[in-house]
């Protein structure tokens, strides 16, 4: 394989404590290594640009059902954006839910080599396999969804810790899974009769279990098994004003307990896009940002992590597996809605939805993602997210980033605003100066989320030994820019490489590199118990047969990537 | 000793039940016995034994006859044919793997050509729909364990999905459903008394092509609202009744076939089928699904879908997607005599398209892939025999509520038959050659 040295670049690392110091990165056999390592390399020129380990996308809707759904039902999304067949290249289109070609060209135009698929329902696991197939260039990894699920509703509710993780572990294994997911526990089951559980004390019906014991239960399985990520929580009661003493609620399960495991993890709960969940005010009318209530909790509390999702204020696809939301969110906008409930395990929906400056609520929404990003203390713990594409698609990033580090970017947005009083009065954007650097940036986008996915041995850093990911942005930070240059700089990566393999050469792809699918193959004790259950549900209440559930094969999975995780006793 | 192999998918219609079993000779070579599948399902077992079944690829000679020539040349007519088409269009794609699908797309995109699939001719109004209103949805097994009124409309799944009603909907015990079809109203709206309407507590027997006034007045008549005496042939008292039945249970869906997708008014009859469900969730939990009929139409809708965006009638002859049913769908492309190269596979149009559309294909250069002769093989220059897919090779493929299942393998195909993933593989490398294309 071609050794490559990238050559007096700014470099900005967490792990390795580089501010942007001028350094030299080398990459041997797709790793990096120390620059005296390698022999004949081929020289990358990066003086006066800026170095990164490749992006990590922690949490984005871009394979499965529901994104499938999204594109389906939404042609409208593919005016004017469409891109034709080029030379390395297929044919794209989409702009909220671009196609799986489209989305792996542009993540790593934006320098990420990684990204995660934030809910896999496990019945259509072969469907999100199969789109991650069709993505090129990321490593990708997805999530299946256990918060309304029967089998983990039950063993909770019996507080069978074992049987839990017993079922988490098999459940991994069939679909193929990274990751516990858990989307407003309990209400999705309750939707299957039109209900919802907005309250963290809210009984599900039937199972007569609340959404804070099986919060408390999966982050206990979570780290009896020992898993590379934590529990990762959207929690309920999304999207309402007045929502965040819920989110506090949610958070709340997490307090006092430590993270177990071996993959260098010190979090035991991420909770996903808090921007949604940071509302003050009881009505539309009085809708305020409580950004800093949550985020004061989550700086306090050492063993959470965040991601934000920022609105981006666009015309965008709302997906999600919280279906009593978009049924709630479809009243509201009263456009199309696509509902899918799925037997035994969860539900989804997708509406789309247009985040206008011209609506004061959509105003208040960009200040309070923004807020809890400039609020944060520990960039390692709160992450660069849109909830892709919830609350705006991720080629946004660039944009998020201009507003991220220049205060004077905010003020031309809110003064943009139509009611840029109402938003400046119901949030403290306008008061908040800080501006990021690029430093805290590498951590929220690489260091913090690799770390936080317990996969810091591979990503998220230039140190030697990890995979040779490495984003060269032409932005110079030692220059003054106007914010109109950050963005366009950090829109399309000058260099950019994947596992040693160069993918972007001078603004243009050049390969779909050699991509692989990351899931997590755990080992626990033979369990009778979980066996019989599963048999029994197959029998008499899935319509597949157990034994056409699992998914392999390499037509899904062409190049699997296990994290293996012993959690026998 | 005879071998039974489990837990095997049936390759014919949406309801693509996993629970056949097959049992095959001493050997493994034959197929003996059929268990669990549906009189059509079993036949499509059966008939992948038949010994007329062409092995090599077959030409059409000027004079009307078939010569067989090898697979090399096949791939090599092929080819040419689709690589030197100003705009070939490559139909079908239903009845086949997902896999295969993709590869088709490929080759398509490379071309500048047109693909479509099935629901150009059966759910694409559906889909028309869908983009205009969104549809509520849920998995067949949500039906199972929860639904307790089901609806059946314009469709008659006692014959062409026969194992529908007793996997999913009327009649399986589930988990809130103990009782089974006493736990369970049923409604079949259909201009005739078919053997599903005969299942039914009540049959609404609508004047043909009223569909879409029949819905409305569902939709008036959940809010109470006046009616007249008669609407498409039912007396008002019926729909009020009817209405009342949906709104009153915990649990329902609206199941819908051709009868209403292809009759007069198509698509807006599925806006407003789709409508109503919506309404109806603001009294109780309702979903809508439609039957899809080929066993992977859905699949290949879904493959469209991630890949370019649209999910059937996409035209790549600019090399980017465009979707514009009526102007980019198969029929209206050969009716208009725009295209210069037909392929078909996995499907059958000679059977069910227009005369005038069947008519354009056997004037144009054009390939048939498909198992067995049909009438599109013979109004093809070339006919491909491949393996049956999910029988003598697995692949992935959709059911009707988007549950993508592993097709099984059971049996070889014939010694020397390619498999449809095969061909297009070889297709594509040949024009990847010609287009001077890495």
């Amino acid at each position: 394989m071609t050794e490559y040295l990238i050559k007096n670049g700014f470099v900005f690392d967490p792990v390795l404590k580089l501010k942007g110091e001028k350094a030299d990165v080398a990459i041997r056999d797709g790793k990096i290594v120390e620059t005296t390592e390698v022999k004949k390399p081929k020289v990358i020129d990066a003086s006066g640009m800026t170095v990164m380990a490749g992006g990590v996308e922690i949490h984005a809707h871009i394979a499965g059902p529901k994104v499938n759904s999204g594109r389906i039902f939404r042609p409208e999304d593919k005016l004017f954006n469409t891109v034709p067949v080029k030379k390395n290249m297929r044919a794209q289109g989409g702009f909220s839910i671009p196609t799986t070609y489209k989305t792996g060209y542009a993540y790593a135009q934006l320098g990420y080599t990684t990204a995660m698929e934030a809910a896999m329902p496990p019945l259509f696991a072969r469907h999100v396999h199969e789109e991650m197939r069709d993505t090129p260039i990321l490593d990708e990894g997805a999530y299946p969804v256990f918060g309304n699920n029967w089998f983990v509703l039950e063993y909770i509710k019996n507080r069978e810790v074992e049987n839990t993780a017993a079922y988490i572990a098999w459940l991994l294994r069939a679909t193929k899974g990274y990751a516990v997911k858990s989307v407003n526990p309990g209400g999705t089951e309750a939707w299957g009769w039109g209900l919802n559980c907005l309250q963290v004390n809210d009984p599900v019906p039937y199972f007569d279990v609340t959404p804070d014991e099986i919060t408390r239960g999966l982050i206990e399985a979570n780290e009896y098994l020992g898993l590379p990520h934590s529990l990762h929580i959207h929690g309920n009661n999304l999207g309402n004003p007045g929502n965040y003493t819920t989110t506090l609620d949610t958070l709340k399960a997490a307090s006092g307990q430590k993270a177990k495991n071996k993959f260098g993890r010190e979090t035991i709960l991420h909770h996903t896009h808090v921007q949604f969940h940071s509302y003050g005010g009881d009505k539309w009318a009085n809708f305020e940002s409580k950004a800093r209530e949550i985020i004061d909790y989550i700086n306090k509390h050492k063993n959470i992590t965040a991601d934000v999702g920022f609105v981006t204020l666009d015309e965008t696809t709302t997906m999600t597996a919280d279906g009593p939301f978009e049924y709630h969110l479809s009243q509201l906008n009263h456009l199309k809605w696509v509902n899918a409930d799925v037997e035994l395990e969860t539900a989804a929906g997708v509406v789309p939805y247009v985040y206008s400056p011209d609506i004061f609520v959509c105003g208040v929404q960009w200040a309070i993602g923004l807020e809890i990003a400039l609020l944060a203390k520990d960039p390692m713990r709160v992450f660069i997210s849109t909830d892709h594409p919830n609350a705006g698609p991720f080629t946004r990033y660039p944009r998020i980033l201009k507003w991220l580090m220049s205060a004077k970017a905010r003020e031309e947005q809110i003064k943009a605003f139509k009611q840029s009083d109402k938003v400046v009065n119901s949030s403290e954007i306008a008061g908040i100066d800080r501006e990021l650097d690029l430093y805290e940036v590498a951590a929220m986008t690489r260091a913090g989320p690799a770390k936080c996915l317990g996969l810091s041995h591979l990503y998220g850093s230039l140190k030697p030994g990890v995979d040779g990911d490495v984003a060269v942005y032409d932005f110079n930070p030692e220059k003054e820019h106007t914010p109109d240059q950050i963005e366009k700089a950090f829109s399309s990566v000058k260099y950019l490489f994947k596992r040693g393999e160069k993918i972007i050469d001078n603004h243009e792809i050049v390969s779909h590199g050699n991509k692989r699918t990351l899931w997590v193959d755990v080992k626990v004790n033979e369990n009778l118990q979980v066996m019989r259950d599963i048999q029994e549900k197959f029998m008499k209440y899935y319509t597949v047969t157990l034994g056409n559930y699992e998914v392999h094969g390499r037509h899904f999975i062409p190049n699997p990537f296990a994290l293996e995780v012993d959690a026998t006793r | 000793m005879t071998k039974t192999v489990t837990d095997v998918i049936c390759p014919f219609c949406g309801t693509l039940c996993d629970d056949i079993e097959v049992v095959l000779s001493d050997d493994g070579k034959k197929i003996l016995e059929v268990v669990n599948a549906c009189a059509i399902g079993a036949q499509k077992f059966h008939h992948a034994m038949a010994e007329d079944r062409p092995k090599k690829p077959r030409m059409k000679q000027p004079d009307g006859t078939y010569k067989e020539v090898s697979y090399d040349e096949a791939v090599e007519y092929t080819a040419q044919m689709l690589a030197n088409a100003k705009k070939p269009l490559l139909y079908g794609w239903s009845s086949t793997s997902c896999e295969a699908d993709s590869i088709g797309n490929e080759i398509t995109e490379l071309c500048g050509g047109c693909v479509d699939n099935t629901a150009a001719v059966c759910h694409g109004t559906t889909l028309i729909a869908l983009q205009d209103v969104g549809v509520p949805s849920c998995t067949l097994g949500e039906v199972r364990n929860r639904a307790d009124r089901i609806i059946y409309w314009g469709c008659n799944p006692a014959h062409a999905h026969p194992r529908h009603m007793s996997r999913y909907s009327i009649f399986p015990r589930g988990f809130f459903t103990g009782k089974g079809s006493q736990s369970r109203k049923v409604i079949v709206v259909d201009p005739r008394v078919t053997d599903t309407a005969k299942l039914a507590d009540y049959h609404y027997q609508v004047e043909q092509g009223r569909d879409y006034e029949l819905l409305q007045a569902f939709r008036t008549a959940l809010k109470g609202e006046w009616l007249p005496d008669t609407v498409a042939g039912i007396p008002k008292e019926k729909i009020y009744e009817g209405a009342e039945v949906m709104k009153s249970g915990r649990f329902g869906i609206i199941f819908f076939g051709m009868g209403v997708t292809q009759s007069l008014s198509k698509n807006h009859n599925i806006d407003a089928a789709i409508c109503l469900t919506k309404e109806l969730n603001t009294y109780t939990k309702f979903t809508i699904m439609p039957m899809r009929g080929h066993y992977n139409v859905t699949g290949h809708g879904e493959v469209l879908g991630w890949q370019y965006g649209f999910p059937y009638s996409v035209d790549i002859s600019r090399g980017y997607a465009r979707y514009n049913p009526g102007d980019t769908s198969t029929i209206d492309l050969l009716l208009r005599g725009e295209v210069d190269a037909f392929f078909s596979i996995a499907t059958d149009p000679g059977a069910h398209f227009p005369i005038d559309a069947v008519r354009r294909i056997s004037e144009l250069p054009s390939v048939a892939v498909d198992p067995f002769i049909t009438p599109t093989t013979e109004v093809s220059k070339l006919h491909v025999p491949v393996a049956f897919v999910g029988i003598e090779v697995g692949g992935n493929a959709y059911r009707m509520d988007n549950v993508p299942i592993d097709c099984r393998k059971v049996i070889d195909p014939p010694e020397g038959v390619l498999t449809d993933e095969q061909f297009l593989e070889r297709v594509l490398k040949r024009i990847r050659e010609l287009k001077g294309v890495k």
